[in-house]
């Protein structure tokens, strides 16, 4: 924040191309009507394609945005407007990657080492979910026993889990990835129990046919099978996750974005927690994303 | 020929909830090694529980499959399925159904390339070889129950099972898939037993055809020899007197003698 001379050549840079992005895309959208009768282009009905999807969500920012600015344009407002927040957290929002010194970084780096711990935490979630859930699915007693236990467990929130495993671990680090799991394991684990035991009995007879042993089951049947199910539990699992490790960041500090709107708040920089609740919004939408275009190619063909 | 698969005095009853129910009663039958036999009756009459049997998918209550003299209790692939509603695993490509069971049945005693060439060599078999990149949801009904067929001939079987193969398939589709199933059975001479409830199909594709009585407590009521030559010409036997006689005498057993019942 003390050299502000030296972000300003980044920040024109991007700050040029973004919106530079934004009107090349919305300039011959708003022509496309009138051009459409003449032009024959193939492009041009992908370019309307594109339009019809992001001009309605555009506009809506917009309108927000608007909205925003002028209900706490005035002075003595509780919350910053647009304006304000771009005036004073101008570097959190254009360079997500700087580093001026221990605690001061961007928000880009701060995201990289939440996700960090989610991987972490959300990977042994997924790896034991799979594992349990395939065990339980394939025994009624285990599932008839296990479920009570399981639709009990899940419902705890995430941050109840935080004393418990600060107690069990005497340290922040794991503690934190320990939140992640227990918090995401439970839809990954029920899903995939669901998805075993839905597996048709035809696929079962084939199995049966070729004499497919125990490992060859799990993996050529069992979990093919049963993937529209494990994914749709990932899904769930990952936004858990996301949730889980903002809320427990707060507590426990760190160099989280989570830490960084607990700072924030303490030292009342309101446009910092604004950028970073959009930071965490952005990401938290990607990630669910990225599961879902993993299941889509995985599972391409099992759910039709 | 010789006495190949023998189904010795097999009863089979489920019980569901305290109430048992007899599905079979004293099933007595030899099938000779490369005979095409045709199992027809009513729906509910057990003609699936008797192949379920003979596939092993479900085990006798009293009595016993003999294949080659040997009990069979368990399914494996000497006795391969071809399911009614295919059962091919949607998240394979056509070769990959197959290869599943070609490297099951044939991973440790044939080589990579050799494996290769035998999966082409079967989905060529059932004219699939085109298609071997598709995914089952890509290719029409008739060409999965073919990909269906080629997996299970993939395995060699000593006996193909098939569970009314072509029971939801169109018409011609399924003329189709006779023809091919005909040619099959000729040039590889495999013993095949067929679920059917299609009377036609059932005179025109066996060696005999084994007739059920209806169910409860089902048993062969009449097995009929079908004395047509092969190769058989579909058109050519539209007015072949024997084929008549034989479907004439399907058709009085199912529907004079052993009608179902409507208030059943």
């Amino acid at each position: 924040m003390a050299v502000p001379v030296l972000k300003l050549a980044p920040t024109s840079a991007t700050a040029a191309t973004r919106p530079g992005d934004v009107k090349a895309a919305t300039s011959p959208i708003v022509a496309l009507p009138a051009r459409k009768a003449v032009g024959s282009g193939r492009w041009l009905k992908k370019l309307n394609l594109v339009a019809a999807n992001v001009v309605p969500p555009l506009v809506v920012v917009v309108a927000l945005l608007l909205v925003w600015q002028l209900a706490f344009n005035r002075p003595g407002a509780s919350l910053p407007a647009p304006s304000i927040i771009w005036n004073e957290a101008r570097d959190l929002i254009v360079d997500p990657f700087f580093v001026y010194g221990p605690q001061d970084i961007g928000l880009g780096w701060r995201v990289l080492t939440s996700l960090q711990k989610v991987a972490i935490g959300f990977g042994i979630a997924a790896v034991v979910g799979v594992l349990v859930g395939a065990i339980i699915g394939q025994s009624v007693w285990a599932m008839r026993g296990l479920d009570p236990v399981f639709q009990v467990l899940r419902t705890v929130p995430p941050l109840a889990w935080l004393p418990i495993s600060l107690a069990a671990f005497r340290d922040a680090y794991p503690s934190a990835i320990f939140v992640i799991f227990v918090t995401s394991v439970w839809p990954i684990l029920i899903n995939t129990a669901v998805g075993i035991r839905n597996i048709p009995q035809d696929y079962q007879n084939v199995a049966k046919v070729l004499r497919l042993n125990a490992f060859e089951y799990f993996v050529k049947i069992m979990v093919p099978s049963a993937a529209p199910y494990i994914f749709t539990g990932l899904r769930i699992g990952i936004g858990l996750s996301w949730l889980a490790i903002v809320a427990a960041e707060m507590l426990t500090g760190g160099v989280g974005i989570g830490f960084f709107i607990w700072d924030a708040w303490n030292s009342s920089k309101l446009s910092d927690i604004i950028v970073a609740l959009l930071y965490i919004g952005l990401v938290g939408f990607a990630l669910d994303r990225l599961v879902a275009f993993v299941g889509g190619i995985v599972t391409r063909g099992t759910s039709a | 020929m010789t006495a190949y698969l023998k189904l010795d005095h097999i009863d089979k009853s489920f019980t569901r909830s305290g109430v048992t129910s007899e599905v079979l009663r004293d099933i007595n039958l030899v099938i000779n090694s490369g005979e095409f036999v045709s199992i027809i009756g009513h729906s509910g009459c057990g003609k699936s529980t008797l192949l379920n049997l003979i596939a092993g998918l479900t085990q006798v209550s009293y009595g016993a499959v003999l294949l080659e003299d040997r009990e069979v209790n368990a399914p494996g692939p000497e006795r391969a399925v071809v399911f009614q509603n295919h059962s091919l695993l949607p998240w394979l490509t056509v070769y990959d159904n197959v290869k599943l069971a070609v490297d099951k049945v044939f991973g440790s005693t044939k080589s990579r390339a050799e494996r290769n060439d035998w999966i082409m060599h079967n989905l060529d078999l059932v004219q699939m070889g085109h298609a071997k990149d598709k995914r089952p949801n890509e290719i029409s009904g008739g060409m999965k129950q073919r990909v269906g067929i080629a997996r299970a001939l993939a395995m060699e079987p000593k006996i193909l099972l098939l569970d009314e193969p072509f029971g939801a398939l169109d018409a011609l589709t399924r003329a189709h898939l006779q023809d091919s199933v005909m040619d099959i059975h000729a040039r590889l001479g495999s013993t095949m037993i067929m679920i059917t409830h299609d009377v036609d199909e059932a005179v025109l594709l066996s060696d005999r055809i084994v007739m059920m009585t209806n169910g409860p407590a089902a048993t062969i009521g009449e097995v009929l020899a079908v004395p047509l030559a092969r190769p058989r010409k579909r058109l050519d036997l539209v007015s072949d007197a024997r084929y008549i006689a034989a479907r004439e005498a399907v058709l009085r057993f199912l529907y004079e003698r052993h009608r179902l019942m409507e208030a059943a």
